[in-house]
C-alpha cells in the first residue's frame, strides 16, 4: 500500500551503540500525523534511547551519535540538541517531572515563554527586564489545559500538587507549544491514579484528534490497547513486531516482550534445585515499605528459606529494587523484618551489616566501591570495619593496625577465584572495567562471609562473558557456603537460570512467586498485572 | 495547602489550633527567640521610649539599604552569599575618591556612587563567576572570597594611593606620602542625605529622604520580581537543572543577580557611611556582611526565602539587642563589654542556628514522603 502523502515521522535504520555495545538496531517505522503510536518493550530493550535519539539529547552525541536517518516530513533532520526537536515540534514529557517546586501551574506551563508587556526601563536595559503579562499567562495557561481536556487548577504551586497533576502540568506545557506536533510521553501514566490515567488517554486521543502525533510509552499494556493506533514491540533493541493495534492483545504483546524462545528451557540445575527440599525459612519480611524515590514499594510480604536462591523480577520502577535497599537501611522503610529468628532494625544499616547480612547494590560506582582507592581496601574494607577482620591488635587491643599482608592475600584469591583482570591487587578499583568492578563489589561481600546476601542488579552494564562468570561465582558462593542469596534482576532469563525461585513485584507490590521452571509467559503476566 | 484531589494526604492536612502555634513558633524560632530576648533586656536597660525609637529609626535608615541588597540574590537561589561585601568595598572606594576631591553633600554621595558601580560591577562578575564554580556552596565560597578581595582592597588603598591613584589632600593621606589614614573623616557629608528633609516628632528625628530612597529600593524589588528576568531567577533558583532545559541562561542569570546586589550595596554602604559620619578604611566592611546577613534571618528569613518584611523586622529586633544589650549587660554584670561580646556572639549563633534550622528542615520535607506511604498502607489495611 503505497501512501501519496509522505509520513510525519520516519525512522530509517536508526542504530545505535554505546562503547561497542549494541543497544539499537535497524530501526524503521513511520508515524503519521493524528496517529497515537504504542510503543513497548522490557527494560533494556531500547525504549529510551530510541526517544533520545529522536530528542537530541546531549547523551547521544556525547557518545559518538546515532547510525541511520531520521525523517520529519520527509526531511532528514539532525538535532544536536533537545532546543532543535522543540524547533521542529516535537515535544517530550520525561518519566522525571521538570517543574519548579515553587512555581503555580501557569508559571510551569509559560516556563520561559511567558507573553511580556515593554516598560521604560526595558527598552534601556534589553527585554529581560520586560514585565510579564499575567493576564495573557493565564489566557495561554487556560488554552493549553483545554487543549488537555483535563482539569487542573492552575493557581496550584507545584509543590502542592499531587502527582497526578504534575504530569497534567507537564503535558500541558507541551501542548501550550503552538507548533508542536508530534508529543512523546515516557511512561505519563505511571504516577498516575487509574482515575487520571483514563483522563489522560482520553486526553491524547483528544490530541490525536487535533492532528497531533502521539508516542505513547508505557507498561501497562491494556492502554496501549485501548488508546493507540499501532504498537512497536522491542526487544534487545530490535523492533520485534510493529502491528496495528486492533489485531493483537495483552498475551500476545508479552509474548513479543518477554519471550526469547517462549518455551524457555532452565537448567537442569534449576529443575533439579526446585525439587529440593525447603529449609527453614530464614528470612521473613511483612508488610514492608520503602519510600525509595522510582522505586517504591507497598506491602510487601515474603519469606525466604535457608540456602535458597531466591529472584527478585519485575520492571523498572515497580520497586524490585526498593526491597533489599529498604530492608539495608539505605532508604526510609517501614514493616517488620526477622532474620532467623530476631527482628531486624530498619532504616540502620550497621545492625543489617551486624546480623551477618551483606548488600551488592546496584549503584557500584556509588554506594559500591571506593572508586579512588585499591581493590585490597575494596576488598577488606567492610570486613575491616565491621568484622573487626584483618586487623592486628597491638598493646592489647589498644591500637589495631591492618594486617596488609592478610588483606593482600584475600584479596588475591578473590581476584583469581572471580577471574579479575586488574594489574595487581594495588590498583584504584576506578580503572577497572564495569564487569570486573562488578566482581570486586561481590568479593567485597563475599568477604565478610555473610549468612544471606542481597544482589541487586549484579550484571547490569556487563558484557555477556562477565555475566556468566558473576552469576556462576553467585551460584557457587550459594552451594559451596551455603549461603541464601537473593538476587534482584531486570532480566527475566537470567533469573530463571540462577535462581531456585522468583517472585514478580509489580506496583510496588508481590504479585507471585513462581518456581524458576515456569513459563516465561507466565512470569510476563504476573509483570504487568498491577503495573501503577 | 488545600488539597481535594488525593485521598492519602487528607489525614495529614487535619492540625489541631496547638500544633498550628507549635508549627508557627517552629517556623519562627529565631525572631520569637530575639523579641524575648528584647522584651528582657528593654527593662533592665532602662533606657526610655522616645530614646529607643530614635535609635531604632536611625539604624533602620542607616542599615536597610545594605541588607536589602541581599534579596535578589537569595531570590536567584544563591543562599545567603557574602557578595554584597565586595559591593560595600567599591563603596568606600567611592567615598575615599570624592573626599580627596573634597567634593561634599548630595552632590559629594551621588559622584561616590557613581564611582562605586563599574568597580561594584567588575567585583560582581568575578564573584558570579566564581560562585558558578562552587554552586551549592555559594555563602562559604563567597565568604572567602571576601578575604581575598579583601587584600586586593588593602593593596589599593594602602600602597596604590597616593601612587597610582593620585591623592593629594593631606587629611586623608598618611604622612608617608601614600596610603590612606585608618580613618577618612566625612564630617562635611555626614547625614546630607538623612537632614535633606527631617521632620521630628516628639524628638525622634525621621531622615524622611532616606526612608524615601529606601522605600523607592522596595517598589524596585517588588516590580524586579514581576520582570522576566526577576522570573527567570526564581526559576533558576528553584531548579537550575529544569530552568536550564527551559532554555534559561542559567550561569548568566545568576551572575547578574550577584551583580544587582554588589551595586545596590555599593550604594547602601555610602548611605551608611554619609550616616555615620566617618569611614574606618580597613574595617568598616569586614563585618557589615555578617551583621546584614544576621539582621536578615533575625527577621525570619532561611537560606531560600527572604522578603523586604524579614528585612524589616530583622533591622529591627537586631538593633534593638544592639542597643539594649550593653546597658543590660552593666545592670546585670557591672560590665559593659559583656553587652559588646554578646552582640558578636550572637550574631555567629544566628547564623549558625538559621543554618541549622534550615538543614533540619529540608530532611524533614524529604521524611514526609516516606510518612505518607506508611499512612496509605495503613489506611488501605483499616479499608480491608
Amino acid at each position: 500500500m503505497e501512501k501519496t502523502n509522505v509520513p510525519l515521522l520516519e525512522m530509517k535504520n536508526v542504530s545505535k551503540s554505546f562503547f561497542g555495545n549494541q543497544v539499537l538496531q535497524d530501526i524503521n517505522f513511520k508515524l503519521e500525523a493524528g496517529q497515537v503510536l504504542g510503543l513497548v518493550g522490557e527494560n533494556g530493550a531500547g525504549k529510551s534511547t530510541l526517544m533520545k535519539i529522536l530528542f537530541g539529547m546531549n547523551v547521544i552525541k556525547e557518545t559518538g551519535g546515532y547510525g541511520g536517518d531520521i525523517l520529519i516530513n520527509g526531511k532528514k533532520v539532525v538535532f544536536e540538541t533537545p532546543f532543535d526537536a522543540l524547533e521542529a515540534g516535537i515535544g517530550m514529557v520525561h518519566q522525571e517531572f521538570s517543574l519548579i517546586p515553587g512555581f503555580t501551574a501557569t508559571e510551569n506551563i509559560l516556563l520561559n515563554r511567558e507573553p511580556q508587556k515593554k516598560s521604560v526601563l526595558s527598552e534601556v536595559f534589553g527585554e529581560r527586564l520586560n514585565t510579564l503579562d499575567r493576564k495573557d499567562m493565564d489566557e495561554r495557561a487556560d488554552g493549553s489545559i483545554d487543549k488537555l481536556g483535563v482539569h487542573i487548577d492552575k493557581e496550584l504551586v507545584v509543590n502542592h500538587m499531587p502527582v497526578g497533576h504534575k504530569q497534567f502540568t507537564e503535558i500541558a506545557r507541551e501542548l501550550s507549544k503552538d507548533n508542536m506536533n508530534i508529543l512523546i510521553l515516557d511512561e505519563p501514566t505511571a504516577v498516575l491514579t487509574e482515575k487520571e490515567a483514563d483522563a489522560l488517554l482520553e486526553s491524547i486521543r483528544g490530541m490525536a484528534k487535533r492532528g497531533i502525533a502521539v508516542i505513547f510509552i508505557t507498561h501497562r499494556l491494556q492502554e496501549i490497547l485501548s488508546v493507540c493506533d499501532k504498537v512497536l514491540v522491542m526487544r534487545d533493541g530490535v523492533i520485534v513486531k510493529d502491528t496495528p493495534a486492533a489485531d493483537t492483545n495483552v498475551q500476545e504483546i508479552t509474548r513479543w516482550m518477554v519471550g526469547r524462545s517462549i518455551s524457555g528451557n532452565p537448567s537442569k540445575a534449576a529443575v533439579a534445585t526446585a525439587e529440593k527440599e525447603r529449609g527453614k525459612v530464614i528470612m521473613s519480611i511483612s508488610r514492608l515499605w520503602v519510600d525509595m524515590p522510582g522505586e517504591t514499594v507497598r506491602d510487601v510480604s515474603l519469606e525466604v528459606y535457608e540456602g535458597e536462591i531466591l529472584g527478585i523480577g519485575g520492571l523498572a520502577g515497580q520497586g524490585k529494587l526498593g526491597i533489599p535497599n529498604g530492608i539495608m537501611g539505605l532508604y526510609e522503610a517501614g514493616g517488620k523484618v526477622v532474620f532467623d529468628g530476631r527482628e531486624i532494625a530498619l532504616n540502620n544499616p550497621r545492625k543489617c551489616l551486624d546480623s551477618q547480612l551483606a548488600f551488592v547494590s546496584e549503584d557500584r560506582r556509588g554506594v559500591g566501591l571506593l572508586l579512588d582507592e585499591s581493590l585490597e581496601w575494596n576488598v577488606s574494607f567492610p570486613a575491616m570495619q565491621i568484622q573487626n577482620k584483618f586487623l592486628k591488635p597491638y598493646l592489647g587491643g589498644l591500637v589495631k593496625w591492618r594486617d596488609e599482608k592478610a588483606i593482600e592475600e584475600v584479596t588475591n584469591k578473590y581476584i583469581k577465584a572471580l577471574q579479575i583482570k586488574c594489574t595487581s591487587s594495588k590498583q584504584p578499583a576506578k580503572e577497572l572495567s564495569g564487569g570486573n568492578q562488578q566482581k570486586i563489589c561481590l568479593a567485597k561481600a563475599f568477604a565478610l562471609e555473610p549468612r544471606f546476601l542481597f544482589v541487586s542488579e549484579p550484571t547490569r552494564g556487563i558484557d555477556v562473558g562477565a555475566k556468566s562468570l558473576v552469576l556462576d561465582a553467585l551460584k557457587q558462593f550459594n552451594r559451596e557456603s551455603g549461603v541464601t542469596v537473593v538476587m534482584i534482576s531486570s532480566e527475566l532469563e537470567e533469573l530463571r537460570s540462577t535462581c531456585d525461585r522468583i517472585a514478580i513485584v509489580s506496583g510496588g507490590k508481590i504479585s507471585g512467586i513462581l518456581p524458576a521452571v515456569s513459563a516465561s509467559e507466565d512470569f510476563g503476566n504476573l509483570m504487568v498485572s498491577n503495573v501503577r | 495547602m488545600k488539597n481535594r484531589k488525593t485521598g492519602y494526604e487528607a489525614p495529614l492536612e487535619k492540625i489541631s489550633p496547638a500544633r498550628k502555634v507549635l508549627g508557627f513558633a517552629r517556623d519562627n524560632t529565631v525572631p520569637l527567640m530575639f523579641i524575648l530576648i528584647c522584651a528582657i533586656c528593654i527593662p533592665l536597660s532602662g533606657f526610655s521610649v522616645n530614646y529607643l525609637l530614635a535609635e531604632i529609626v536611625t539604624r533602620i535608615s542607616r542599615n536597610s539599604f545594605l541588607i536589602l541588597s541581599l534579596l535578589i540574590p537569595i531570590m536567584a537561589g544563591m543562599g545567603l552569599n557574602f557578595g554584597m561585601t565586595l559591593g560595600a568595598m567599591a563603596g568606600e572606594i567611592g567615598l575615599i575618591l570624592v573626599s580627596d576631591w573634597q567634593i561634599w553633600g548630595i552632590p559629594g554621595m551621588v559622584l561616590a556612587m557613581i564611582i562605586s558601580i563599574p568597580i561594584s560591577i567588575g567585583l560582581g562578575v568575578l564573584c558570579g563567576k566564581i560562585m558558578n564554580m562552587a554552586k551549592g556552596r555559594e555563602m562559604i565560597t563567597g565568604y572567602i572570597m571576601n578575604y581575598f578581595i579583601n587584600g586586593i582592597y588593602q593593596l589599593i588603598v594602602l600602597y596604590a594611593m597616593g601612587v597610582v591613584i593620585p591623592i593629594i589632600h593631606s587629611s586623608i593621606i598618611l604622612p608617608r606620602g601614600y596610603g590612606i589614614r585608618n580613618t577618612v573623616s566625612l564630617l562635611a557629608m555626614r547625614q546630607s542625605l538623612d537632614n535633606l528633609i527631617a521632620i521630628r516628632i516628639n524628638g525622634v528625628k525621621i531622615p524622611v529622604m532616606t526612608f524615601v530612597v529606601i522605600a523607592l529600593l522596595c517598589l524596585f524589588i517588588v516590580w524586579f520580581r514581576k520582570t522576566k528576568l526577576g522570573q527567570d531567577m526564581r526559576a533558576v533558583g528553584q531548579d537550575m537543572e529544569v530552568a536550564r532545559a527551559a532554555g534559561i541562561n542559567v550561569e548568566r542569570t545568576r551572575i547578574i543577580s550577584i551583580v544587582i546586589s554588589t551595586v545596590l550595596a555599593g550604594f547602601g554602604m555610602i548611605i551608611y557611611l554619609q550616616n555615620m559620619g566617618n569611614l574606618s578604611t580597613y574595617t568598616a566592611h569586614s563585618q557589615i556582611g555578617m551583621f546584614c546577613i544576621a539582621a536578615l534571618l533575625v527577621g525570619g528569613a532561611s537560606v531560600d526565602r527572604a522578603t523586604i518584611g524579614n528585612v524589616f523586622l530583622g533591622v529591627t529586633l537586631f538593633h534593638l539587642m544592639f542597643i539594649v544589650a550593653p546597658s543590660a549587660g552593666t545592670a546585670l554584670m557591672g560590665d559593659s563589654m559583656i553587652g559588646e561580646y554578646f552582640r558578636v556572639f550572637v550574631s555567629y549563633a544566628v547564623i549558625t542556628l538559621a543554618l541549622i534550622m534550615y538543614e533540619t528542615k529540608k530532611r524533614k520535607a524529604s521524611s514526609k514522603a516516606a510518612r505518607e506511604l506508611a499512612l496509605a498502607q495503613k489506611l488501605e489495611e483499616e479499608n480491608k
